[in-house]
């Protein structure tokens, strides 16, 4: 690992010497690294290289896989989210996130949005819960192409509308961090460009972590990038030194197309 | 370095590298030739370097249409994007280096017979110097040799003494030679010429320590030292 950045505020979330294993197999070897508003975070490498793992482990994703296990320090603004006082469907909806393939719920566009601030309790009326849906489909950058069928099925959306449908279903119940795994590689370059200028509008209200196998992608929306291989953090650093200068051998032969 | 998955890359990068390889080899042979001409009164060698000086030409426009393409194509990323911009970058310097050749040997006619002009004998030990920093610098592209291209760039002051001494001996011939005053400023712009041609490869020697590790040379004191 090479370049860390320090931060005067402490970091939104916070891994600590991070270890994960399924069964016997471990799939993420001490990693610690810091995700934050001011920057997007890409994590990239080659298929299964811990990558996705370490995603879900930010928000206990990996909770629901038998015999996965997580150890070493995971903090929320401070906070430890493996504590057991945590409360996971709370964490979940501090922690947002998004799929590699657009899911929306077999409802229609506006129940797709209120489903969240409903069962959060974030609407105390109807007139509520509308300003929360526009909103949150005003940031998702899908209003005004769904503004007159919001009670149409979110599953008769294009792909590319569907998948900022699920952003703006993450948005809704105002989390504070957005993880994103492969948000984009179900969708068209156009959708895909949609979704890169919607994650580069969202960075500094959120913290957005993204997992991508197209490097061009993260070094477009990111401004830090870390690499992994084998379950471990090779390198982290500013996203365009990563793509110009690497610091680590096997970096810069995964970016540039020499790996394995 | 371990090879791309994608092979027809490696090939393109070859093949770039190949052609600045090319380019370089034309113009260390033009600057010789030029230097050879002027030392031996052959207008004949002169006019061939002048006349080659277009196929430099033609491969400079070769590597820019294939770094083009490469950038389109193949997106390259850390040492080979590094690579790529070095090359389009150095075969923009080679050509210039070739025009200074070019127009030291277009000189050559207008000189005549000078074997009395005695700051000439220093001419070709001075191009020999920058000759040599071009083609170091050349080689240490070719090689990816960092520590060759910082020796190039140590060596510019060899050639800027060379000049600022060529300059004082010309102005003193000048004075009390003043019927070869014309012979003596075309000396003096194949002085500057050959000046520039060493200030062009320290150039190349920086981007190629650049491309080969990724990192800048310290900045040089911009203030060569030159006297004019």
């Amino acid at each position: 690992m090479t370049e860390q950045t320090t931060p005067s505020a402490p970091p939104k979330m916070a891994a600590r010497h991070v270890n994960v294993f399924y069964g016997d197999k471990q799939a993420i070897r001490d990693v610690s690294i810091e995700i934050d508003n001011d920057h997007v975070i890409a994590f990239i490498g080659p298929s299964g290289c811990g990558k996705s793992t370490f995603l879900r482990t930010l928000n206990r994703m990996n909770d629901t896989v038998a015999g996965a296990r997580v150890e070493g320090d995971i903090t929320l603004d401070g906070e430890n989210i493996y504590d057991p006082s945590m409360d996971v469907v709370q964490l979940r909806a501090r922690v947002g996130m998004v799929f590699q393939k657009p899911n929306p719920f077999p409802k229609s566009i506006y129940d797709n949005i209120a489903y969240g601030p409903r069962i959060h309790g974030l609407a105390n009326s109807k007139a509520d819960l509308d300003v929360i849906v526009e909103s949150a489909l005003r940031r998702a950058g899908l209003w005004d192409e769904v503004k007159d069928r919001l009670k149409d099925s979110g599953t008769a959306l294009s792909g590319g509308q569907q998948q900022r449908l699920c952003i703006g279903r993450a948005i809704a119940v105002e989390p504070e961090v957005i993880l994103m795994d492969e948000p984009c590689s179900a969708l068209d370059p156009i959708a895909t460009a949609k979704i890169e200028e919607l994650i580069h509008e969202l960075r500094g209200r959120y913290a957005i972590a993204i997992v991508t196998h197209n490097m061009q992608q993260a070094a477009r929306v990111s401004q830090r990038t870390a690499f992994f291989h084998l379950g471990t953090l090779v390198e982290y650093g500013v996203t365009s030194e990563i793509f110009t200068n690497p610091r680590e051998d096997r970096t810069k032969d995964y970016i540039t197309g020499r790996y394995g | 370095m371990p090879e791309h998955t994608i092979k027809a890359f490696d090939e393109e990068i070859n093949r770039l590298r190949g052609l600045v390889a090319e380019m370089g080899g034309r113009v260390e042979t033009a600057l010789e030739d030029a230097m050879a001409a002027l030392v031996e009164h052959d207008n004949d060698k002169a006019r061939r370097v002048v006349s080659e000086d277009r196929k430099i030409d033609l491969l400079e426009a070769e590597v820019e249409k294939l770094v083009v393409q490469i950038i389109a194509l193949r997106a390259p990323m850390a040492n080979d994007l590094r690579d790529v911009i070095a090359a389009l970058k150095i075969v923009g310097v080679v050509e210039r280096i070739g025009d200074y050749a070019k127009n030291i040997a277009k000189r050559v006619p207008q000189l005549g017979a000078h074997p009395t002009i005695e700051p000439l004998s220093l001419l070709p030990a001075m191009a020999q110097v920058a000759g040599e920093m071009v083609g170091d610098a050349l080689n240490a592209f070719a090689a990816r040799d960092a520590a060759l291209a910082e020796a190039v760039v140590a060596r510019d002051h060899v050639v800027d003494s060379f000049y600022n001494g060529i300059f004082r001996a010309l102005l003193t011939y000048m004075v009390e030679n003043p019927k070869t005053i014309s012979e003596c400023a075309h000396l003096l712009f194949i002085a500057k010429n050959i000046e520039r041609i060493g200030d062009h490869a320290t150039n190349m020697a920086e981007m190629v320590y650049y491309a080969a590790t990724g990192d800048y040379l310290p900045e040089r004191g911009r203030d060569t030292g030159i006297e004019s």
